[in-house]
Formats: structure tokens, sequence, C-alpha cells
């Protein structure tokens, strides 16, 4: 039971002086500490994750027996389920959205930031604010702003800029990037906060450099700024890959994947399937799915950077 | 050539400019939230965004009696509690072991919890919905709590036993040699080194299950027992042309977090001139 020398040095050297008994007993006082959460942790996601594997291959209402149907269900979401699909499809453009938009404003007010020190401060908390407010009031703010009888719109309307009191919700053509655009707003400068706090380790000779080569501002911000902060943009690009696929509030709380199923994402099509649907069985399914596309993209992340590609 | 590139001041105006256009847009929509919520609804129809023409303050006492605010913000502060004191215990104990105890296999079971914490919720939802049910924790505050607990716990761990890594183990020894037994170590010289991680990840978690919304929705159907979110949730659609009410409403939710916010942001200001002026 004692802790083998290998796995850290200062381990062996405690042993020496305290006596082998003292390193068993804390060895038992260890798990006896870890174990606690780790039985939350089990119950609450593994085991339930696991079981998940199995619910995803029955035709089940969450009471009473499941019936076992193999891959039917998948079967039905990739042939027949025209909602999923169109889900699906809105998921695509969701990720592409968040993977662009809140990249470039973030990266822009970060080096912008970066730059300046009178003000910095009070610019960071601004930028910081939305981000910790709870995703229902900056929904509920959004859907007042973006009213077209008393938003932003009417009011601009009314000091004759027109054409901007459009039902950016309502309308089945602009509801899902209008939301897009609210769940955006309290993400982006959180993100620009990650990119200033990496861009300030860049050691500060590197720019001096630059300028001394004549680098303008744009040339420094091209190479010394980006491949400085890389590792953490690549990242974010990643999480948020795999977040585009379980974002669920925004929808939920501004339209409920309406107006006629114009902005429902896959998360929004899964909770209706088990939740008011009460199709135990099927919303599984789409929860294995939504979890294998997300795993297949961390899977092509790290085929990538095995292949030798610098990410 | 080298003094005058270095004495010739870069213009920052653009860099101003570009900011403050984007601080108006964080910044903006709060406001009006803060503007609407004094308006009467008369007031509201005509003037949607622009600061109130008359402030009425009635508005806060009855979204609060209509919301039912103080029974959610109640309810919401009990599973804030419970969730940070659970997590910051539970995971302390295990960073704490994990980061100084050096049991076998402790590299072994980070690797567990990170593989695990990137595990989508969607993927176990609805069969935790149904164990849930099954073990009668469907609608009770408890269940909620647990769930948030494991949610968060990883995330704690990590911080804290790097957190405590990066301090050497010296003063626990120290204790150990001078007769200590293993808890006093742990409440007399560990506590006040870990205090500060501790603390943040109060704070994280706090912030993360005040404004939680869709385990909420899920988990917690009894209008009674719901959290401020998804309670204010109903009640924004129940009186969802009455805006001046709801947006009090809002303000009243993050009145708490804003407070917080702006005091630990001068705390963080402060460590950072201090930083600097190294």
């Amino acid at each position: 039971m004692t802790a083998s020398p290998s796995i850290q040095d200062t381990s062996s050297r405690r042993t020496s002086f305290l006596g082998k008994g003292v390193e068993v007993r804390r060895g038992l006082l260890a798990w006896a500490f870890i174990v606690p959460i780790t039985l939350v942790h089990l119950v609450v996601v593994v085991g339930p994750g696991i079981s998940g594997l199995y619910y995803a291959l029955t035709d089940w209402s969450g009471i009473g027996k499941a019936e076992f149907i193999g891959l039917g269900n998948f079967v039905e979401l990739f042939t027949e389920d025209l909602n999923f699909r169109a889900a699906f499809r809105h998921n695509l453009f969701w990720m592409a959205f968040f993977l662009t938009i809140p990249m470039i404003m973030a990266l822009s007010a970060a080096s912008l930031l970066a730059q300046i020190r009178r003000g910095a401060m009070v610019i960071r908390s601004m930028f910081y604010l939305p981000y910790v407010l709870p995703s229902i009031v900056s929904a509920f703010t959004w859907s007042m702003l973006l009213n077209p009888s008393l938003g932003i719109g009417a009011a601009l309307d009314k000091i004759g800029i027109k054409g901007l009191d459009h039902p950016w919700l309502g309308d089945f053509r602009t509801a899902l990037a209008s939301i897009a655009f609210a769940d955006n707003w309290h993400w982006w400068g959180f993100l620009s906060i990650l990119f200033l706090t990496a861009m300030q380790a860049i050691p500060v000779d590197l720019y001096d450099a630059a300028k001394i080569d004549g680098a303008n501002r744009w040339q420094q911000f091209r190479n010394v700024t980006l491949p400085g902060i890389r590792p953490t943009i690549l990242f974010m690009l990643l999480m948020t890959a795999i977040w585009s696929f379980l974002s669920f509030d925004y929808v939920w709380i501004l339209t409920q994947g309406g107006p006629s199923g114009a902005s429902e994402l896959v998360s929004s099509h899964l909770y209706k399937q088990a939740f008011l649907r009460f199709e135990a069985g099927y919303a599984a399914a789409i929860g294995l799915t939504v979890s294998l596309m997300a795993g297949c993209i961390v899977g092509g992340f790290t085929i990538l950077r095995r292949r030798g590609w610098e990410i | 050539m080298i003094h005058r590139l270095f004495g010739q001041r870069e213009n920052l105006a653009p860099n101003y400019i570009i900011l403050g256009l984007l601080c108006a847009f964080a910044v903006i929509p709060i406001l009006i939230l803060g503007f609407n919520s004094l308006k009467s609804n008369l007031e509201l129809g005509e003037n949607s965004v622009g600061f109130p023409r008359q402030f009425q303050w009635s508005n806060y006492p009855d979204a609060w009696e209509q919301g039912g605010f103080a029974v959610t913000m109640t309810n919401s502060v009990i599973f804030v509690v419970g969730t940070v004191t659970g997590v910051v215990v539970l995971g302390g104990m295990a960073a704490y072991a994990l980061a100084r105890l050096n049991p076998r296999g402790s590299n072994l079971y980070m690797i567990y919890m990170l593989s695990l914490s990137t595990i989508p919720f969607w993927l176990y939802a609805v069969p935790l919905f149904i164990l849930w049910k099954n073990l009668s924790l469907l609608n009770t505050r408890f269940g909620l709590i647990v769930i948030y607990i494991a949610l968060n716990s990883p995330f704690a761990i990590f911080l804290l036993r790097s957190f405590l890594v990066k301090f050497p183990p010296d003063f626990e020894d120290a204790a150990r040699v001078d007769g200590a037994t293993e808890v006093q170590v742990l409440t007399k010289v560990v506590l006040p080194i870990m205090w500060p991680g501790l603390l943040t990840v109060a704070l994280v978690v706090a912030l993360g299950v005040w404004g939680e919304f869709q385990i909420a929705l899920i988990f917690m159907q009894e209008d009674e027992k719901m959290p401020l979110t998804t309670s204010y949730f109903n009640f924004m659609r129940r009186f969802s042309r009455d805006w001046s009410l709801t947006a009090a409403g809002a303000i009243m939710m993050i009145l708490p977090v804003l407070i917080i916010f702006m005091g630990l942001q001068r705390r963080f200001v402060e460590g950072l001139t201090q930083g600097g002026l190294k």
C-alpha cells in the first residue's frame, strides 16, 4: 500500500522519516477523501451515461418496460425525422456563427485593449459584465430589445431610421440568427478577456523587436500576437465546436424552436421528445448522436494534431 | 532612428473609439433593462429605450409580489448554499487527497475526472431523469443539489488541486513531526492555505447555480420549489405584455450578482496594479 516512489519525489522522502505505517494510513485516508465525491459523480453522470447507451436502443416512454428495438431509433432519426434534420442544419449554422463572429469580436477587442493603459480595467469589467448575468435575464432583455413595436427598432423608427422594426424573433428567416446574436452578446466579452490574458503573457521584447523591424500594428498582430496566443485560440475553437451542439437556454427561452421549427436546435428537439412527448428511448438516441458528433470533433482534432499539424 | 520610433507615441484614438462602441454594446442593454424597470407601461409604449421620465418604483414590490420572488429567491439561495457547501467540502477533500496524500493511481483518477467532465449533458439527461423519478428525487431540493454538486465538482477538483500543488508541503510535514494528527493538519494548516482557492471555487459555483436554467427546468417542476430562473421564465410568459413588471423582476434577480461582481472587481484591480508595480 505504500506509494511507489516513481509517482512523486516528495512521497518517498516523507516515507523515509514518517515510517511505513503512517504512509499506509495516509493512503487509506486519501481514498476515504476521494470516494464521496466520486460516488456522487458516478450516480449522476456515469451510471445514467451508460444506461443511456442502452435506452437509445429501445422504444420506451420512461414508464414500464423498455422494448429493445436495436438501431430502430437511429433509422427513424436519420431517414424519417425531418425536424431532426432541420435542427441539425440549424446546429451547423450555430456552430459556424460561434466559430467566427465572437472569435473576430473577441480577438479585435482584446488586441485593441492590450495596447492601452488608461481605462483598461473599466473597459475590461464592462466586457465581462454580460457574461455574469443569468441566461434568462440576457435572453429576456433581448426579447424586449428585438420586439418590433417596443424595442430598439421601434425607437430608431421614431427618429427616422426605418426598417429595423422587424419581428426578429417572430420571422422564420431571422429567428435563429437573432437568438445566436443574443447568445453571443453574453459570450464574446468573456472570450475577449480570455484572449487578453493570453496576450499579456507574450514577452514585450517580441513587440519591441517587431517595431525596430518597422512592423506596423497589423503586422505586429499577425506575426507576434496571433502566434503567441495560438494555443488559446485553438482550444476555444474546439470548445466552441463542442458547446455548439449542447446549446439550449437561449433557444428555449426566446422561441422554443419556433416559429414552426425555424429555430429548432438538436437540444430543443431532444427536450421536446423527452419531456413533452415522453419518448425517452428516442430522446436518448438523439442524446447519443449529439455526443458522438461532439466526440468526432474532438477525435478529428486529435488526429490532426497527431499528423503533425501544429495545433 | 530607434529613439524616434520609441519616442513617438502610437495614436490610440482609434482603439478608444472601437472599444467604446463595444462597451456600449455590452452595457447599454443592461441600462435599458434598468430604465424600463422604472417606467409605467403607458410610458414604455412611447419611450421604449430611453431614460424614464417618471419613476414608477412600485414596479418592484409589484413584481416581487406577483412573481413570488420571496419564495423563489429563498429556493435559489438554498440551491446555491447547498451546492457550494457540497462542492467545497467534498471537492476540497478530494483535491487535498490528490495533491498531498499521493494515493496510488491519483494520476489515473485525474484523467478519469477530465474525460468525464467532457461527457455532454444530453447523453445522460434522460436516464438521469428516469433514475431521479424512480428514486423519488425528482422535484426535491436535495435531488437538484446533488446534480449540481456532481456537475460542478470536476472543475473544483482541478482548480483546488493545482492551487495546492503550488505550495510546498513543508508546513504540513513540520506539523506532523510536532505530533499533529491528520485532522489537525487539515484544519490548522491546509485550510488556511487553501482558503483563497476555496473562495474562488465558491464564487464561480454560486454564480453558475444562481443563473442555472436547463437542469432546473427538467428536474424541478413544482412551482413552490423552483429557483428564480425557471420561475421567472413562467412569470415572463405570463406577463409577456407587462414589460415594466418583468424588467423589474429581472433587475431583482441580477442585483446580488452585480453587487458581488463590482465588489470583487475592485479587489481584482488592486491585485493587478500591485503586481504591475513590482
